[in-house]
């Protein structure tokens, strides 16, 4: 069986556009929570947001796509292009069926979404853009790559809130499997406007604090929710026999994946955390172990947060494996955050630095060794990313270290 | 209602307005009788161009006339077409 590896990264981050300036902003604990500025949330009961700064769609994408795509559609080409070139990819150079592109969504682009039905409804149909009819479809981002790019390989979207991340990095791995060259997956996503807000308020999952600084404290006594944020990660997946031959710079290895779904709430039965990380474990051959950090959901929601907790403990022990969370300075990015925490897992590897956990005073009860205030370095050749998705969701990936 | 029929500028613009600039090709060169898809207008983009038509010019076309035009040429064609027909049956109704 083929051996899928990462070779390009692009990041669009709350708190940095561009991989070097978010992996900067991460290890020098800079967090990209703010009030919204995207619309005026003052009478919402969540007033913050991860927000990614600095990005002139004009500037990265050519005039004939401004038309017909969200915001979270743009940033994904943005992301797309610079993973392609930090892999050395000039797609024109390949055949087009070699290359698939397999993304994950929560929402689709909202934003374009909200506005074309406010034309139908203040103005009327004709006021409506066609363009509509896609831009803000779950499954855009992946067909705007794919016809962007000229990839016609296996191609799909996974919309499993933000364990999709992981799902369809997963999936990109299976096609890489079944002999496709190379996958480009991750996932950008977010809906920081007025209807994408009302829906995630829904969630009864988002912090009412106006503090960036205490909004958004998983693992601590105060947890009080989460912000939301926008962005996330494009990886490039290779086929590693593909990216030797070419000479490729190789990140790491996709070693395992699982994915379980709770049971039902009220029937007192264990959540699927800890298995979806011990079959993830098992699917890499990896022992608990051997595993040297843990990317995790870190919901900031007390139930969720002990789940969690007890997942890991129960797999490596009280206090037995680094946990970290960076995405305390970006905001939980829905799909876009798993894919976001690969890159920073595979980025911890290269550097040996384990991103910190920001603002965060963990609450012993959790007994879990939370990386908080500034990077700890540590030799990391193994690492484990988790991710949970609203509705049942649990999805683990173990990353494994280029040789 | 000589006023509201197009010019070739008016239909460029609408296409701009609606679609974004040409990749492909400078619309501003000699692109009358080009093949839209040469110059990189899906049928989306020209159903947009069209909408954009209808609400500044009110010159409705239908999709299918929209859906079988080719080229710059044929698009102003069908639509100072349809502005004549309707202006008769204004005149008529009048």
């Amino acid at each position: 069986m083929s051996t899928a590896v990462v070779t390009g990264i692009g990041v669009a981050a709350p708190n940095g556009l561009g991989t070097g300036h978010y992996w900067a902003a991460t290890l020098g604990a800079h967090s990209g929570i703010r009030p919204v500025s995207r619309f005026d949330a003052s009478g919402y009961p969540a007033r913050l947001a991860g927000e990614v700064p600095g990005f002139v769609a004009q500037e990265h994408l050519p005039s004939r796509l401004l038309p017909q795509t969200d915001h979270l559609t743009r940033l994904t080409l943005y992301a797309a292009r610079a993973a392609l070139d930090d892999a050395g990819i000039n797609p024109g150079d390949l055949a087009e069926y070699e290359m698939g592109v397999v993304t994950a969504s929560s929402a689709g682009g909202f934003e374009f979404g909200q506005r074309e039905l406010q034309n139908l409804w203040s103005k009327g149909s004709r006021y409506v853009s066609a363009y509509q009819s896609f831009a803000w479809f779950y499954a855009v981002n992946t067909g705007q790559i794919s016809i962007r790019h000229g990839m016609r390989g296996p191609s799909g979207v996974l919309v499993s809130d933000q364990a999709g991340g992981l799902d369809a990095v997963a999936q990109a791995r299976r096609q890489i499997r079944r002999g496709s060259g190379l996958i480009v997956s991750g996932a950008v996503d977010g809906s920081i406007c007025p209807w994408g807000w009302v829906a995630q308020l829904a969630s009864g999952r988002l912090s009412d604090s106006d503090d960036p600084r205490r909004a958004y404290l998983p693992f601590d006594a105060d947890a009080r929710g989460h912000v939301p944020g926008e962005g996330g990660a494009i990886l490039i997946v290779e086929d590693a026999e593909v990216a030797s031959r070419r000479r490729a710079r190789v990140y790491g290895e996709l070693a395992g994946y699982a994915a379980t779904f709770d049971p039902r709430p009220d029937t007192g039965r264990e959540p699927g955390l800890r298995r979806a990380i011990e079959l993830a474990l098992a699917d890499a051959g990896a022992r608990p172990a051997e595993v040297d950090v843990v990317f995790a959901d870190a919901a900031a929601v007390p139930e969720l947060d002990r789940q969690e907790a007890a997942a890991i403990t129960a797999v490596f022990g009280p206090s037995g494996v680094p946990v970290t969370a960076p995405k305390t300075m970006t905001g939980r990015l829905y799909s876009g955050a798993a894919p976001l925490d690969l890159a920073a897992a595979l980025l911890c590897m290269r550097d040996g630095l384990i991103p910190p956990t920001t603002n965060v005073t963990p609450d012993p009860g959790y007994r879990l060794d939370l990386v908080t205030g500034e990077p700890r370095p540590a030799q990391v050749r193994t690492a484990l990313v988790l991710a949970r998705g609203e509705g049942g969701f649990n999805s683990a990936v173990v990353l494994r270290h280029a040789i | 209602m000589a006023d509201t029929v197009l010019s070739f500028d008016d239909l460029k613009r609408a296409l701009r307005d609606a679609a974004g600039d040409s990749e492909e090709i400078d619309l501003d060169g000699d692109v009358y009788d080009v093949e839209f898809t040469a110059l990189g207008y899906d049928s989306l983009a020209l159903l947009e161009t069209a909408a954009v038509i209808s609400r500044e010019y009110r010159i409705t076309l239908s999709d299918d006339v929209v859906g079988s035009v080719r080229t710059p040429h044929e698009f102003l064609d069908a639509i100072n077409e349809a502005a004549v027909n309707e202006a008769a049956v204004n005149d008529g109704v009048r």
